[in-house]
């Protein structure tokens, strides 16, 4: 079975270079199937750093060498924030930034696991499970612009996503409540990105949601959305998108348990079925949710 | 094997290599933990519910966390018996350890067909009878008659040859009776305990964490609470048990032994850490060895004989 499993994994990655190698006119997708399962591993990764950005949001750096050089833009990881049995359970990061034997997660304390996390110091270790889930589908042939948008902390993906996307036009819109509120400008920008920003209260660009900043902006010539950030925010986007007809993906997130797709716990509804934000997920089209079951009540 | 103690262990026709299983629900049909543990060495897998059709689940939210617990409304999403037989039987079949189907219905004809179908297939070591999933409708009901669950079992005897353990729930009329009546109706092991329905509220949105409002709570909260149903229905009736509710290491999985547990089923903790069941297999191991115990029976129940005179 393992056996098995590693060759097709192989013949997967001889494939994915064969692709790469290919010219752009080609359009060859990274994931010609959906149902394409990166290895998975279950580590103590050791912390490298873990430090406050701004006001209680952390980047955190994590000696994972197997996991950051499998890892795909849109995967995350699931930590165990505590060896104790409460909380409970794991919690899912989505993977900020990789580097070649360690990765980093930019994350916000929200509550009492997110806590316990921010408190972990250089030299302790992690149990971490990774990578997980379906990352961002990445079209090799794009020509036209891409657009990412990163709404408060739902910058973090789309960073990892930006480094592999370098060679294509791209412009990031990143939206805040405030000023000081604006997280991941300077390193987009430091890749040589146009990055785009509105805050909520006007203290810096765009004075309004990142929404109506974009759709104020959008022309004709844009290829790709991708986007994270609050339920409301991806559903306006979405739906803008369908009605636009443009490739749209939304990465999504949602209170986890197993985080393999084996306890059903973290579904969305989907067009015709409940969809695992584990495994079908995070990273969805913007067609195959159903936008008008899903909560609004921000996250 | 040398000095090495025995981890066998029989629940009645099934004959385990060591007494760690790991729970429904918990584990899914075995596919995704393949690529994290060895199956090879766990006692057997006992898989997700089946039902006879597909069953999509309830609506999300499906979890909430509570205090060292979990508390779920997943509602038996399944792929329904055809695709288990077709995709996760042929899986399973590939590793040396014990498969425990767990089968789940509204009416007795539900569990009569699935038991039907199931007898064929040679490489099925057992079925559980999970009459205590608190999350649909009708799911409990077997849980509330002790002569329903008799006349069940009667009838799943006469369908199939596959040995048969029941789910039992806390929140049956009485546990105890019902492990009598799946005695009596020729089960010949017994799940102890499925989990205790509960609820949680949040406070700002004044609304329940789970759209079905109440769910089943696991983990470490209710560990306390199988271990005495594990510790009562041992001492009432002469079957045995898989001792499960909150087994996170192997002091967790011991003290269900102690109490009169032939075996245990890792649930929850397989979400928290994938490696729990192994873990507790070297655990118990190590016991064993310190205890000077040769034999792992010799261990189930051994709280029983300090009592016995009281």
């Amino acid at each position: 079975m393992t056996l098995l499993y590693r060759n097709f994994l192989f013949e997967v990655l001889c494939w994915r270079r064969r692709a790469s190698e290919r010219s752009r006119e080609n359009r060859v997708e990274i994931f010609k199937k959906d149902d394409i399962i990166w290895s998975m591993y279950l580590i103590e990764a050791p912390v490298l750093f873990n430090k406050e950005i701004i006001n209680k949001h952390y980047l955190m750096g994590l000696f994972a060498p197997e996991v950051s050089q499998e890892a795909q833009p849109g995967q995350f990881i699931h930590l165990r924030c505590t060896e104790q049995y409460d909380p409970l359970l794991r919690r899912p990061f989505s993977i900020h930034k990789v580097r070649k034997d360690t990765l980093e997660i930019l994350y916000k304390v929200t509550g009492r696991g997110t806590s316990l996390l921010s408190k972990k110091r250089e030299g302790e270790r992690i149990n971490l499970l990774g990578p997980l889930g379906r990352g961002f589908k990445i079209n090799l042939s794009f020509t036209s612009e891409i657009i990412l948008i990163g709404g408060g902390i739902g910058v973090a993906p789309l960073y990892f996503l930006a480094c592999r996307l370098r060679r294509f036009p791209l412009t990031v819109f990143i939206g805040a409540k405030t000023k000081e509120k604006i997280l991941g400008k300077e390193d987009f920008m430091n890749q040589g990105l146009k990055v785009k920003i509105a805050t909520e209260d006007g203290s810096e660009g765009f004075r309004g949601l990142v929404t109506d900043f974009f759709f104020s902006q959008f022309h004709s010539s844009i290829g790709a959305i991708y986007a994270c950030g609050p339920v409301p925010m991806l559903k306006e986007i979405s739906n803008f998108s369908l009605r636009h007809n443009i490739f749209c993906q939304v990465s999504l997130e949602q209170r986890m348990g197993c985080g393999i797709g084996v306890c059903q716990g973290c579904v969305i509804k989907g067009k015709d079925r409940y969809l695992r934000v584990c495994k079908e997920g995070p990273v969805f089209e913007a067609g195959e949710i159903d936008w008008s079951k899903i909560s609004l009540q921000g996250r | 094997m040398g000095n090495s103690p025995d981890l066998g262990v029989n629940l009645g026709r099934i004959k385990l290599r060591n007494p760690v299983l790991v729970a429904s629900g918990t584990f899914g049909y075995g596919e995704e933990y393949s690529e994290l543990i060895d199956l090879n060495k766990l006692g057997g897998v006992i898989t997700k519910s089946i039902t006879l059709q597909p069953e999509e689940g309830n609506s999300p939210p499906r979890l909430a966390e509570t205090p060292a617990g979990l508390l779920n409304a997943i509602g038996l999403a399944n792929p329904g018996l055809r695709a288990f037989c077709e995709r996760s039987i042929p899986f399973l079949e590939q590793f040396d350890t014990r498969i425990v189907v767990s089968i789940a219905g509204e009416r007795e004809d539900d569990y009569l067909r699935l038991s039907e179908r199931l007898n064929h297939i040679k490489r099925i070591d057992g079925l559980e009878i999970n009459i205590s999933c608190p999350n649909i409708k009708g799911g409990l009901s077997f849980s509330q008659d002790p002569n329903k669950i008799f006349s069940l079992l009667k009838k799943l005897k006469r369908a199939s040859e596959i040995p048969l353990i029941v789910k039992i729930t806390p929140e049956a009329v009485s546990p105890v009776e019902i492990a009598q009546a799946s005695k009596e109706g020729g089960a010949e092991a017994i799940s102890l305990i499925n989990t205790l329905i509960g609820m949680a509220i949040d406070v700002e949105e004044q609304k329940p964490l789970l759209a079905n409002i109440t769910g089943g709570l696991s983990g470490p909260a209710i560990k306390p609470v199988a271990l005495r149903w594990v510790w009562e229905v041992s001492q009432n009736v002469d079957l045995p048990i898989i001792g499960m509710g909150g087994i996170m290491n192997p002091e967790d999985a011991l003290e269900f032994v102690l109490a009169g547990a032939e075996a245990i089923a890792i649930g929850t903790a397989n979400f928290v850490d994938p490696w729990t069941p192994l873990k507790v297999i070297e655990g118990i191991r190590k016991y064993l060895v310190r205890k000077n115990i040769k034999k792992f029976k010799d261990l189930v129940g051994k709280l029983h004989n300090r009592f016995s005179e009281s």
